[in-house]
Formats: C-alpha cells, sequence, structure tokens
C-alpha cells in the first residue's frame, strides 16, 4: 500500500513538474522566438469561430433559464424588475465564464490533446524535431495564443447573447416591464462584473491550451493511449477552471472592489 | 563524422543498450542489423537527440550532443534528415507543404525556389505532380518515398533511415533502396539505415554493423556479413530461427 502510494506520488509530482516545464517552455518561446501568425490565425479560425455555435447555445439557454428561474422567485416578493439585473451580474461575472470555459475545454481541448497525441504516437512529433522546429514553437504557442485571444472574444458573445436572451424571454414570456427591468439591470449591474470575468478568461483560456498540449504531448502508445489523454485534458482543465473560479472570485473581488 | 562511445540505454529492467562503441566516416553508407526489438531504433534516435542515453557519448563532427538542451540540439538537427519506419507526413499538410517544411519555416528561401527545389526532389524520387495530394491519399511506398523527399531537400549531411523497407512489397522495397542508393551517389552524404532486410542491407550499405544483445557484435562489409561462418551472424542473415522443442506446445 506504501509503494503504491508512493508511486501515485512520483507520478503525480513528475506529472506536474513536466506540466510546469512545459510552462515555462511556453514562456521561453514567447520571449524569444517570433510567433508563426498563420499557424496562430488558423488556430483562432477553429478554436474561435468553430466554437460559436456551442458558445452561442449555452450563453443563450443559460441566461434564458436563469432569468426564468430568477423571476419565479422575486415575483413571490414583487421584485420582478430585478430579474435581469441577477442575470447580468451572473452571466458577467461567473456563468458567463466558466460555461464557456467548460464547453471550449470540451470541443476544443480534447481536439488538441487528440490531434498532438495522435501526432506523438505515429512519430510526426519526431519528425518535427529532425526538422529542426521544436515542438513547443510549432504546436504549443500557435494554440496557447489562439486559446489566450479566443476565450476572451467568445465569453463576451456568450455573456451579450445570455442577457440578450433574458431580457427577450422577461419581456415577451413572463410579462415584466421591460424599461423598468433594463434600469434596474444598468444600476445594480457594475463595470467590474464584466471585468471579473473577462480576466478569468484570459487565464482558462491559458489553462485549456496548456493542459490540452500536455496531454497531446506527453500521450502515451496506442489508440488507448491517445483516448486517455484526450480524457483527461477535458477532466483536468475542467476541474482546472472550476477550483481555479472560486479563488479567482475571492480575489478579484478583494481587488477590484476596494 | 558520428563517433558513439560507451552508449547505455535501458527501458525499465529492459538493457536496450549495453555500452556500444562505433564510429562512421563522412560519406560512409552503414547498415545496422539486428533482431527486432534489440535496439536499432532506439540506436538511431541517439545519434539525432530523440533519446537521451543513461550513459556514454554521441559526438557529431566532434561536438558532443548528449548533454544538449532541446534549442541546441535543433542547431545540431539541421545537419540531419531522417526517413521514419512510417514515413511521419504530417497529415494536415499536402506533399509540397510536407517536403518543404523545413525551408519555410526556416524563412531563408524564397516561395518560388522552395517549389523549385521540391518538384526537382519529387522529380527524382519519380513522383512528380503530387504536390496538391493529401499523406492519406498516397500508397505506403509513396509515403516512404515522399518522407525520403522531405529528408534530403535541404541537402543535409547525414541521411538517418529507420527501417526504409519494412512493410512495402518486394518491388517497392527495392525502388526506395535505389532511391537511397542514388541519395547517397548523388547527394555524398553520409547514410546509417537501421533495417532487418538483409537483402536492403547489402544493397545500400558500404559497412554494416550487428547490434546483438545490446552491443556491436560484427562490423563488417557486406561480402564479409554474408560468408561469415560465426553462428549468430549465419543464423540472422540466412534467417535461422533458434530450434523449437516440440515439448514446448504440449
Amino acid at each position: 500500500m506504501t509503494s503504491l502510494a508512493k508511486r501515485v506520488a512520483r507520478e503525480w509530482l513528475g506529472g506536474l513538474g513536466r506540466a510546469a516545464m512545459l510552462c515555462w517552455e511556453t514562456a521561453v518561446s514567447l520571449a524569444t522566438v517570433k510567433p508563426v501568425w498563420r499557424d496562430v490565425v488558423y488556430q483562432m479560425y477553429y478554436i474561435g469561430v468553430k466554437s460559436q455555435s456551442v458558445v452561442i447555445i449555452t450563453g443563450m439557454f443559460t441566461g434564458m433559464v436563469l432569468c426564468a428561474q430568477s423571476y419565479f422567485q422575486f415575483h413571490r416578493v414583487k421584485m420582478d424588475t430585478a430579474t435581469l439585473a441577477v442575470v447580468a451580474v451572473a452571466m458577467c461575472s461567473e456563468l458567463g465564464p466558466v460555461l464557456t470555459g467548460l464547453m471550449v475545454a470540451g470541443r476544443v481541448g480534447a481536439a488538441i490533446a487528440a490531434e498532438i497525441g495522435t501526432m506523438r504516437v505515429t512519430e510526426q512529433i519526431d519528425a518535427l524535431r529532425t526538422l529542426a522546429a521544436h515542438p513547443v514553437d510549432y504546436l504549443v504557442v500557435p494554440r496557447f495564443l489562439a486559446m489566450f485571444m479566443a476565450m476572451p472574444l467568445l465569453t463576451a458573445e456568450s455573456i451579450a447573447l445570455g442577457i440578450g436572451a433574458a431580457y427577450l424571454v422577461a419581456t415577451f414570456l413572463l410579462g415584466i416591464n421591460a424599461s423598468g427591468d433594463w434600469h434596474e439591470m444598468i444600476h445594480y449591474t457594475d463595470i467590474i462584473d464584466p471585468l471579473t470575468g473577462i480576466i478569468k478568461t484570459f487565464l482558462y483560456g491559458g489553462v485549456i491550451g496548456v493542459v490540452a498540449c500536455y496531454k497531446g504531448l506527453n500521450c502515451p502508445q496506442g489508440a488507448e493511449g491517445v483516448g486517455r489523454a484526450t480524457t483527461e485534458a477535458v477532466v483536468y482543465s475542467s476541474i482546472a477552471i472550476l477550483v481555479s473560479n472560486f479563488f479567482l472570485t475571492m480575489l478579484l473581488n478583494t481587488l477590484l472592489r476596494r | 563524422m558520428i563517433e558513439v562511445r560507451n552508449l547505455q540505454k535501458s527501458f525499465g529492467a529492459n538493457r536496450v543498450l549495453d555500452g556500444v562503441n562505433f564510429s562512421i566516416e563522412k560519406g560512409q553508407a552503414v547498415a545496422i542489423i539486428g533482431v527486432s526489438g534489440g535496439g536499432k531504433s532506439v540506436l538511431l534516435k541517439h545519434l539525432i537527440g530523440l533519446v537521451t542515453p543513461d550513459a556514454g557519448e554521441v559526438c557529431i563532427d566532434g561536438q558532443n550532443i548528449t548533454g544538449m538542451d532541446e534549442r541546441e540540439l535543433l542547431k545540431v538537427r539541421r545537419k540531419f534528415g531522417m526517413l521514419f519506419q512510417g514515413a511521419a507526413l504530417f497529415d494536415s499538410l499536402n506533399v509540397e507543404d510536407n517536403v518543404g517544411f523545413l525551408l519555410r519555416r526556416e524563412g531563408r528561401t524564397p516561395a518560388p525556389e522552395i517549389a523549385r527545389r521540391v518538384a526537382e526532389v519529387l522529380e527524382l524520387i519519380g513522383l512528380e505532380g503530387t504536390q496538391k495530394k493529401m499523406p492519406a491519399e498516397l500508397s505506403g511506398g509513396m509515403r516512404k518515398r515522399v518522407g525520403l523527399a522531405r529528408a534530403v531537400v535541404y541537402r543535409p549531411e547525414i541521411v538517418l533511415y529507420d527501417e526504409p523497407t519494412t512493410g512495402l512489397d518486394p518491388i517497392a522495397a527495392d525502388s526506395i533502396d535505389q532511391l537511397i542508393s542514388l541519395v547517397v551517389e548523388t547527394l555524398h552524404v553520409t547514410s546509417v539505415a537501421v533495417t532487418h532486410d538483409m537483402r536492403s542491407a547489402r544493397h545500400i550499405s558500404q559497412r554494416i554493423l550487428m547490434l546483438h544483445e545490446g552491443r556491436i557484435y560484427a562490423d563488417q562489409t557486406p561480402d564479409e556479413i554474408f560468408k561469415s561462418n560465426d553462428p549468430v551472424i549465419h543464423r540472422f542473415v540466412n534467417g535461422i530461427a533458434e530450434p523449437i522443442g516440440r515439448h514446448s506446445l504440449v
């Protein structure tokens, strides 16, 4: 039992060390090697444009259901016009960034880990190295930069459409006074709310990019290895998003609301 | 010049290389033979720094590469071209982009010049006009040829071949052998091929190293290897397995 615990701890710490080394290599590459912007733009298209449908649907329906649930509670205490304010604050600072992060981790994180993992098991990564191309420069940096830039944009889109859809539900389905609801939302939504959300997404983008690339680059051999790397990339980045969200909420609110 | 000194490598309890020593002069064509799983590919990957040894040294033109980090190795690897066992073509790029990959990444050669050199090398290997094809559209033999084109298009000093004829039919294997010989003759490169195909080894090399039980067991010319009376060499060259006792199936 003790030896098993030691082995698990050693593997876990080893993995953490390798992930830290990958972060360091990425930072070194960003500081010393000019990125190939054509590759970054392609990844932006793949990560950003191609993820829009899933992000839009998630944002809209989350806003709509949050609006309906808030209304059902507020209506009992005659506070109908507070509905959109609650939706806006929740979407801007928590639900927009976290749900976008989780959806992108599922769609893009899995795809990155599978693509790089397959490259590893078919010796394409070794081929890259023999062709004097560093895998971090060629594979990790374009994906990291694209994630870093696409995530805030996707999140902003998700937040805007979530609030927009909630406004339509509130006005046309639930019969809330539109101008009063809108006025309350503007009054109670601080600039810090969307700012908090957007700051979080930079970190989530980086986390998904690094975790997915790390899992792909360290993928075990065979089809099973690629499958495992893909699953772990989604699970680990999702957990990282959920855990870091709590600490970021506490930290950003402490710093920004002084 | 390639020098390997006391190279050792283990994977867990399995000692794959157990003190390998040899040197290869500039312009020589060498084949490394040995049984499957005997460490030939691992040895080849040490020469280009894809695998780090447990002990020993690999020197390329007098420069010890074993202690180098990945970015230092990138400069040394510019001297090398490598053909992988499964060709390892980048499956998201077409033939032209695969073959011209290094030249395009370096950014020193104008695009028309890259296109010209790619076309030239594709013609050399008999695949002219395939520039826009994707790797998935190519047969195994064609993929290996494209892999070879990618390995030589930037005129490296040393070309490594990992099982160049494995998985190919005899005709395709012979055409790869001919291409390797052509590359050695026309480009005057140092050539190191790992193979267990004895016909191929005889065809493409001037010297054969036999890896056996983690060490270089023989270092001879192809003729000497084929005429050898040494039981280990004789059995390998003629494909004679250890007799299996009938009781082992009972």
